[in-house]
């Protein structure tokens, strides 16, 4: 065994699945978390994970889950990489199964699957509605057996503050501080893996996501010179529980099961739900999308709701929420299938979706978007080519990005069920990436002298204690809280120039105001408000990404959507007919001109973004999305 | 507990013992709706909350009082996190702000359990419609303290080793090998344990499990607790994981193991997840059964 160092940030699916890679080929993973490992926001997927086993009947194939997967990203996902991962998903699923995953079952023992949005086959895997939790206890369990073997050494409680490059710009180490002691370290890798999941936190608190999802690591890489990609495609969960401290997950899986989304044809109508009989409910997903129902894709799904909501009026009460409604479905059959979210209902919401209709309303959930990684394509196959090195590469050398902080596979639109899979199969491809990388490396990181590595972490204290010794004013909580109304109502599930750009000059106004922070403790000892802090300067900092990509892109393409330059669907489903085919014209000039992946970079003065193409060589992005 | 170890710094006028009376209302009153708890104006509620501080793992606790405003829906942390907003103590002092643990908010991940008026639970789950206005918080028993409600819990991850709790992979890479069937009672069965959010509350509340510094005079040998016996019961049942079934029992037969278990039955009491730990303990009863005979006659 070589015996390379390897480090990996993060110890959601992503960072466990690299570890696991890298470990269980004899090198050393020091991985590095926030918190205890398996507490990661992985934990909280709730409905499911997509692999094609045609188990049901239904002919599934995994050329279907490519063409679903890549469509529902409204093609802007790069295809190589899709196709891969959909060929991929099965051998993940085995390998979970392996571990103990406590999958659900078929009367036959074998893999149950259950639909899900945007697909009209079984394609979902799934543990209950905690399989996020499930799968994190498979590969957390396998990596504890190498960190018992010497091969895995956890660092608990540190936080990442920055990359470590030698002369060339090669990433050699990071530094990192102990959230405990506030000591402020560098460590040396021959590579490192980030996998710092997702930053639904900069809409906190309308977001289903965790609170340490800050998205703060990946602002840090950015800059340091990764490129971000994709940043205006951010996901808005249709179903989330209204909530004033959070909005909880109501997993997809609960319409994939049968759920009907309805309002009351009167929104004044105050009975109790379940006394307005049937021909006074408006199932508007039904009703609009007649082919996928209640199971269209999440960004359709949450525009209708807040359609009907914002701009119909026709929200219950008049108010921003719809009814999520089981209690048509059986029993017993509900809560075998999705018992871990009723009982969150249940506990924060007071009633049983079992008994009276859930209401929700969307929320932010996931980032399409995310550091920029390469592939390699293969022309034999017309995917990835396995093990190369520049496989998920960011543009930093020796920097790899896998999970959520990626912008890999899902384009404008992720669909349901394709995160846990894309978490587990990015962390497995970019563990297998960087072995490779470590077999071409001619020296490792040992013999560098000590300069770059003293001067970050002479950097990273400053600002430590520019922080604990500033007289600013401003609360770091408080401006979390601006940070999060301001993306919440300017950056959120419709958008427009104007509001755009007040977003953009209000976060250069609050990154102003984040210079001037009030800690209110001095304590040198767990100090969270310390580590809070720089998270908020560099979330602003991360979301002056977001609004400057949604700025430049004007169009509507998945979860970013502008009326102003929308192209309504004709109202003829008719390929042949006339109005399809002007539509289509006005689809493919459209195409022509904004089917290509943002790309922001690190500047003085703010986010300077460029356009790359998409690698269409897969398939002709030839179907408009309709879901009707 | 050992002896509280307070100096009582700041503003708690009552000792722990006397001032239960506002805290403890019967459940039906407390269901009953905010007119027992909520002492001002019903659009500006606050409680009191009563936090058992530490400001390092070697200096001593002490309490302090402080007053937050409530809004519908609020469970322990989302107060813990609006405190921050505004770190003041009940005369109005400022002080440092509280540190604790959270993360998913939903029960999920763990992170946030503590002792909520004496009982060990997740805060986040712990809706502040359920509770008096006064709160006692105090950071989970058992286990070192970080700062504050803030605890260390690496032994809990030190036992799942200590028990090999995993299925022994060849390697992580596709084999192009299923795992057997599972029937789907049986799926039922372990699903129930697989569920397992590592929130350390069966600890806490578990009179067997030594404190930590108890713990760290026997290295490896005192009580392994629910927790960890639950996934033996867990991996001992999967197709694979039956494989090294003898080795899990033999470590759960070590000094520290299965008989080390008092049955108080705490831990089912304060599983937020309702797993079913005393059962597991029972069936891994009977497992070391039949593995002692196997040992002994070398079967």
């Amino acid at each position: 065994m070589s015996g390379r160092r390897v480090i990996v940030v993060g110890g959601g699916l992503g960072g466990l699945w690299a570890t696991l890679t890298i470990a269980g080929s004899g090198h050393r993973v020091q991985l590095f978390s926030l918190f205890e490992v398996m507490r990661s926001h992985s934990v909280c997927a709730q409905g499911g994970i997509n692999a094609v086993l045609d188990g049901k009947g239904q002919h599934d194939s995994v050329a279907q889950h490519i063409l679903d997967t890549l469509k529902g990203g409204s093609w802007l996902a790069n295809q190589p990489p899709v196709k891969s991962l959909c060929e991929g998903a099965p051998g993940v699923i085995r390998t979970f199964e392996r571990m103990g995953v406590t999958f659900s079952r078929t009367p036959e023992g074998l893999l149950d699957q259950r639909l899900f949005g945007g697909v009209k086959n079984k394609r979902t895997c799934f543990a209950g509605a905690s399989t996020g939790q499930q799968l994190m206890h498979g590969v957390d369990q396998q990596v504890r057996r190498l960190e018992a073997e010497g091969l895995v050494q956890k660092h608990v409680w540190w936080e990442f503050l920055g990359l470590v490059k030698d002369q060339e710009g090669v990433c050699r180490g990071i530094v990192a501080m102990d959230l405990r002691s506030l000591q402020v370290q560098a460590f040396r890798a021959e590579a490192v893996v980030l996998a710092t999941g997702g930053l639904g936190q900069l809409y906190a608190p309308q977001t289903t996501c965790s609170t340490n999802s800050t998205g703060a690591a990946a602002s840090r890489v950015y800059q340091q010179g990764a490129h971000f990609a994709n940043a205006e495609f951010f996901q808005f969960h249709p179903t989330a529980m209204l909530g004033e401290d959070k909005t909880r997950l109501m997993s997809e899986a609960a319409r994939g099961e049968g759920g009907r989304v309805w309002v009351p044809k009167d929104p004044a109508d105050r009975r109790e739900p379940n006394r307005i009989p049937d021909a006074e409910r408006w199932y508007f997903l039904e009703d609009w999308y007649p082919a996928y129902g209640n199971t269209v894709p999440r960004d359709i799904a949450s525009r209708a709701i807040w359609r009907v909501c914002r701009e119909l009026g026709q929200g219950i009460g008049g108010d921003d929420r719809v009814y999520l409604d089981l209690t048509h479905l059986d029993r017993a059959f509900v809560e075998t299938r999705l018992g871990a979210i009723l009982s969150i209902y249940r506990k924060f919401a007071g009633t049983d979706p079992l008994e009276r209709p859930m209401e929700i309303f969307p929320a932010a959930h996931y980032a399409m978007g995310g550091l920029w990684v390469d592939f390699e394509h293969d022309p034999d196959t017309g995917g990835v080519k396995p093990g190369s090195p520049r496989n998920h590469a960011t543009s930093i050398p020796g920097l790899y990005a896998c999970g959520e902080c990626d912008y890999g596979y899902h384009g404008a639109n992720r669909l349901g069920a394709n995160s846990l899979l894309s978490a587990s199969y990015s962390g497995r491809v970019a563990g297998e990436a960087v072995l490779s990388h470590l077999a071409g490396l001619e020296r490792g990181a040992d013999g560098l002298p000590a300069t770059p590595f003293d001067a970050e972490v002479a950097r990273q204290q400053a600002i430590n204690h520019g922080l604990i010794t500033g007289r600013g004013r401003e609360n770091p909580f408080r401006l979390h809280e601006a940070l999060g109304a301001l993306m919440t109502s300017r950056v959120g599930v419709v958008r427009d120039n104007a509001s755009l750009d007040r977003a953009i000059a209000d976060l250069a106004e609050l990154e102003r105001r984040a210079a001037h922070i009030d800690l209110a403790e001095a304590s040198p000892w767990a100090n969270q408000t310390l580590a809070h802090a720089r998270q908020v300067q560099d979330m602003i900092r991360l979301a002056r990404v977001m609004a400057a990509s949604a700025r430049a892109r004007d169009e509507c393409r998945g979860a970013h959507y502008k009326p102003e330059f929308d192209l309504p669907l004709p109202s003829s489903k008719d390929p042949a007919s006339p109005e399809w085919q002007q539509y289509r014209a006005r689809w493919d000039a459209n195409n022509a001109r904004w089917l290509k992946t943002t790309v922001a970079e690190h500047n003085l003065d703010g986010p300077q973004i460029e356009f790359e193409p998409v690698d269409l060589s897969v398939l002709a992005p030839d179907q408009p999305r309709d879901y009707r | 507990m050992t002896g509280i170890a307070g100096t009582d710094q700041l503003d708690i006028e009552r000792s722990l013992d006397s001032d239960g009376g506002g805290a403890r209302e019967t459940d039906a009153a407390k269901r009953a709706g905010t007119g027992t708890q909520c002492t001002d104006a019903a659009n500006s509620h606050t409680v009191e909350l009563r936090i058992r501080r530490q400001d390092t793992p070697s200096t001593a606790s002490y309490w302090q009082s402080v007053l937050v405003p409530v809004r519908p829906g609020d469970n322990v942390v989302s107060v813990l996190r609006t405190l921050r907003l505004n770190p003041v103590a009940r005369d109005g002092r400022r002080v440092d702000p509280v540190a604790f643990e959270h993360n998913c908010m939903e029960e999920v991940c763990g992170a946030c359990a503590m002792l909520i008026d004496g009982a060990p639970r997740p805060a986040c789950s712990a809706l502040l419609a359920e509770l008096g206005n006064v709160i006692r918080l105090e950071p989970l028993p058992k286990f070192p303290v970080v700062r504050d409600l803030m605890v260390d819990r690496a032994r809990l991850f030190e036992h799942l080793k200590r028990v090999r709790a995993w299925v022994r992979l060849d390697g992580p890479w596709d084999n192009h090998e299923r795992a057997p069937r599972i029937a789907q009672r049986q799926w039922a069965a372990d699903y129930l344990y697989s569920r397992c959010i590592n929130c350390g509350a069966c600890l806490a509340a578990c009179p067997q499990f030594p404190e930590s510094a108890t713990a760290a005079a026997r290295p490896g040998r005192t009580f392994l607790g629910p927790q960890a016996l639950a996934q033996v019961r867990l991996l001992n049942a999967h197709p694979l994981g039956r494989y090294d079934k003898a080795d899990r029992l033999q470590a759960i037969m070590a000094a520290g193991g299965l008989t080390d278990c008092g049955n108080a039955q705490n831990c089912v009491r304060v599983c937020p997840k309702q797993i079913p730990l005393t059962t597991a303990i029972g069936e891994l009863g009977r497992q070391t059964t039949v593995q002692a005979l196997k040992d002994l006659f070398g079967a």
